[in-house]
């Protein structure tokens, strides 16, 4: 029996719902129906065309590009149940939100937790309005699963900080207007040496070299710092106490991640089920079995272990809304993510044959092109974020609580 | 290891020797940023030739050494350490066909100019993405004395420098390989731009006529000559499943974090181990088939699907692996992890993926 208040909140809920299809029906262009911008962040972002940039404008101004960001920062002010319905609203009609990047997924809500109340007037409005793109200066060449070896150094200055040093792995390091990092700025400890500084990539003395992937494309880079002059005011919370910002910002970041495969997906790739996919390549019988009872079992177990993901990502959600606490099921969501969507790609190009393993040129729908990058691409989803080995590390480190093999070990 | 006689290991140390030295893996990416339709280095090929590594399975009476199966699977073994774009494998299988159904005359024509290195021979097989021999459409129609063949090839190896065809079509109510020169008018190729940076190609036969010897045997040949190829393909793979995974370990031994080299680490070890078991275990199944060759065994069809079968099985994990314990850098085009992974894809596929050969072993042994 639902209670007096639950069906209020419906009632609200419903007048909300109709807000948002009127200002959905005024603002959103229709012929970005349907469209996405899911591979900016791999293949760069593209010229938008008039309608896009008008879109982006009207929902930066609104706020809803991040609904639930406090509406004194530019953001929409949503309550849960309002963004889930502004997320309905927009996917039946095939709008996509053009604001994202790593500014929303990852460095805003690490900011808005831990920044002066002068930062977030800086750095949050223009996140919300899309106009600014941020990216992540973590890793360096010696410092990648082991994050808190990194020696790129920040010196105290007096007024500011003198940075030098390497970073690599920069997201969007070639597209980006600024930068957070995290910087050494004690050299006699490990983790209570390391701040969190915020970079304009605009600073002299950054240099910025795109790394080519095996996928052909370059959505990483390898940032130079040399003799960096940053303002002292650009630190994000106490100095030397960085890290424990840095490892919240990649719990936004592995929860971002988890989403697999949806997130990478390449424009104009296969979204033929990989049943249907495999009767179109290989035939099936007259009771419509793909023909090759092998692969048709591979692709039913893959499937079926796709359906558990879903329903575990379903379970922890509701679980979080029952107030349940957070569910110990979040701790495999990274790794079980990306194992599904790498079987998925792998399955893919094997279900294609020769086909889903074209490079470029005549002879390959553009679909089957886009299945060989985004199989190649998504190597990468067991990698980056902590890698599928350190997420072990750590579901058997804090969740069943096994010993460490020798101190200093993961 | 197979035990070798001492030919076959003067043979295999050459080969190592010339690849390790003279065949770095950079010599692959300048062929592959190159971006030529034929994919290989010509003078790189001429060596080879002069090395005499064309003729190892060419009978002595056609210029060549005749050592064998196992003999041209070392050599292959160790061009795919390095993966060396080299039309070797592919003109190996088409000479293996001609040596084992050509008329003496084909032979004393093509075989000496195959062993020589002055003909690129391949297998024109397939018609569609996956290797499926039965569903060949390409025809040989009876004309006067003749043949006429109609046909579409795809994804054939070496397919744009190829001077010799070797077609699988139906005639007479079978299927034969026909013998098909390359300079033929009919005969139309595109090239197809592959994830391995080597040379495959779209070949069309519209109409071309051919004499009635060019049909090698007939169905009973089929088999044969396709086994020839699956197992040097094999060996081909055997020896980058072997690179793949020693250079993954020079990188556990190497790459430090947490104050220690990442290979200390028991869960990696254990991935090693169980690389290293599986690699034994190719390499087993593949000189098998290369010894049921030489040995001219009738087990050979059921020992040839066990080897191409372990073999992809065994390449994908390790390609897969290769990547994954590179961590970051395995993503990069500068590593090499990302050449072997996409040119094992694209063996696992060539002449049957693992499931095509579980279900050919099924069905050769009842069930």
């Amino acid at each position: 029996m639902a209670s007096a208040a639950a069906i209020r909140d419906d009632q609200d809920l419903d007048s909300f719902r109709a807000e948002v299809r009127e200002w959905l029906e005024a603002n959103f262009p229709a012929s970005l129906r349907g469209k996405d911008n899911a591979m900016a962040t791999i293949e760069g972002p593209a010229q938008p065309s008039a309608d896009e940039l008008a879109w982006q404008r009207a929902i930066g101004e609104k706020g809803w590009g991040v609904p639930t960001w406090p509406k004194q920062y530019g953001g929409g002010g949503l309550g849960r149940a309002e963004a889930r319905v502004l997320g309905e609203e927009m996917a039946r009609i095939g709008a996509h939100n053009p604001i994202g990047g790593m500014g929303v997924m990852m460095f805003g809500p690490t900011l808005l937790e831990y920044g002066t109340e002068a930062q977030k007037q800086q750095h949050i409005p223009p996140i919300c309005r899309g106009e600014i793109r941020w990216c992540q200066g973590y890793s360096e060449p010696n410092a990648g699963s082991d994050l808190a070896a990194l020696q790129c150094r920040a010196e105290d200055r007096g007024d500011h900080f003198l940075v030098n040093g390497q970073k690599t792995w920069t997201s969007g390091g070639q597209w980006a207007d600024w930068c957070f990092a995290l910087v050494r700025t004690d050299t006699t400890r490990k983790h209570e040496g390391i701040s969190f500084l915020l970079i304009d990539m605009k600073s002299p003395g950054v240099e910025v070299k795109p790394i080519r992937l095996i996928s052909g494309q370059s959505p990483f880079a390898e940032t130079f710092f040399t003799d960096v002059q940053v303002p002292k005011e650009n630190l994000v919370g106490p100095l030397n106490g960085g890290w424990s910002i840095g490892k919240r910002l990649l719990q936004h970041e592995r929860s971002s991640l988890s989403g697999g495969s949806s997130s990478t997906r390449p424009r104009g790739a296969e979204d033929r089920s990989l049943g249907e996919l495999a009767k179109h390549y290989l035939g099936a019988d007259a009771e419509g079995r793909v023909s090759d009872g092998e692969l048709r079992a591979k692709i039913a177990r893959h499937e079926m272990e796709a359906r558990a993901f879903s329903l575990t990502l379903r379970r922890a959600a509701l679980e979080v809304r029952g107030n349940q606490g957070p569910s110990a099921a979040t701790s495999i969501m990274k790794n079980v993510g990306a194992k599904v969507t790498q079987d998925r790609a792998e399955l893919a190009i094997e279900v294609m044959g020769m086909n889903g393993l074209g490079w470029e040129g005549e002879g390959f729908s553009d679909k089957e092109l886009a299945t060989t990058r985004q199989w190649l691409w998504g190597k990468a989803v067991s990698i980056y974020g902590g890698s599928t080995e350190i997420q072990n590390n750590i579901v058997a480190k804090r969740i069943l609580g096994l010993p460490d093999p020798k101190p200093g070990a993961a | 290891m197979a035990v070798l006689n001492e030919e076959q290991t003067m043979l295999r140390d050459m080969a190592r020797e010339w690849v390790q030295n003279e065949q770095p893996i950079t010599a692959f990416r300048a062929v592959r940023d190159a971006g030529t339709a034929e994919g290989y280095d010509r003078d790189a090929y001429r060596t080879v030739a002069e090395m005499g590594w064309t003729g190892v399975i060419v009978p002595e009476a056609h210029g060549g050494s005749q050592f064998g199966y196992l003999s041209a699977g070392l050599v292959m073994e160790e061009l795919g350490r390095n993966l060396v774009a080299s039309p070797l494998g592919a003109t190996t299988a088409a000479a293996g066909a001609l040596a084992l159904g050509g008329s003496e005359a084909q032979q004393a024509a093509w075989l000496p100019r195959l062993a020589g290195g002055e003909v690129v021979g391949t297998l024109a097989v397939d018609e569609g993405p996956h290797h499926d021999p039965d569903k060949v459409e390409a025809t040989a129609a009876r004309d006067g004395d003749g043949y006429v063949l109609n046909g579409t090839k795809s994804f054939v190896p070496e397919g744009d420098s190829a001077h010799l065809f070797l077609v699988l079509a139906r005639a007479d109510g079978e299927r034969a390989f026909f013998l098909v020169p390359g300079d033929a008018a009919a005969i139309t190729r595109a090239r197809r731009k592959m994830a391995d940076g080597r040379s495959h190609a779209e070949v069309r036969f519209e109409g071309v006529r051919l004499p009635a010897d060019a049909k090698l045997g007939g169905e009973a040949l089929v088999d044969p000559v396709l086994d020839r190829a699956r197992s040097l393909v094999a060996a081909e793979m055997l020896g980058m499943a072997g690179q793949a995974f020693e250079t993954t370990v020079d990188y556990l031994k190497t790459r430090v974090q947490f104050g220690q080299p990442i290979g200390a680490f028991q869960a990696l070890q254990h991935r090693a181990a169980k690389m290293f078991a599986e690699i034994e275990l190719m390499r087993s199944a593949v000189e098998a088939a290369l010894e049921a060759i030489d040995a001219g065994r009738s087990d050979l069809a059921e020992t040839a699907s066990l080897a191409k079968a372990v073999a992809n099985e065994t390449l994908n994990l390790v390609s897969r692996e290769m990547v994954q314990l590179h961590g970051g850098v395995g993503m990069t085009d500068e590593y090499d992890a990302g050449l072997y992974l996409k040119r094992a894809r694209v063996l696992e596929n060539q002449w049957g993926s693992a499931g095509f050969h579980r279900d050919r072993f099924a069905k050769l042994n009842g069930y």
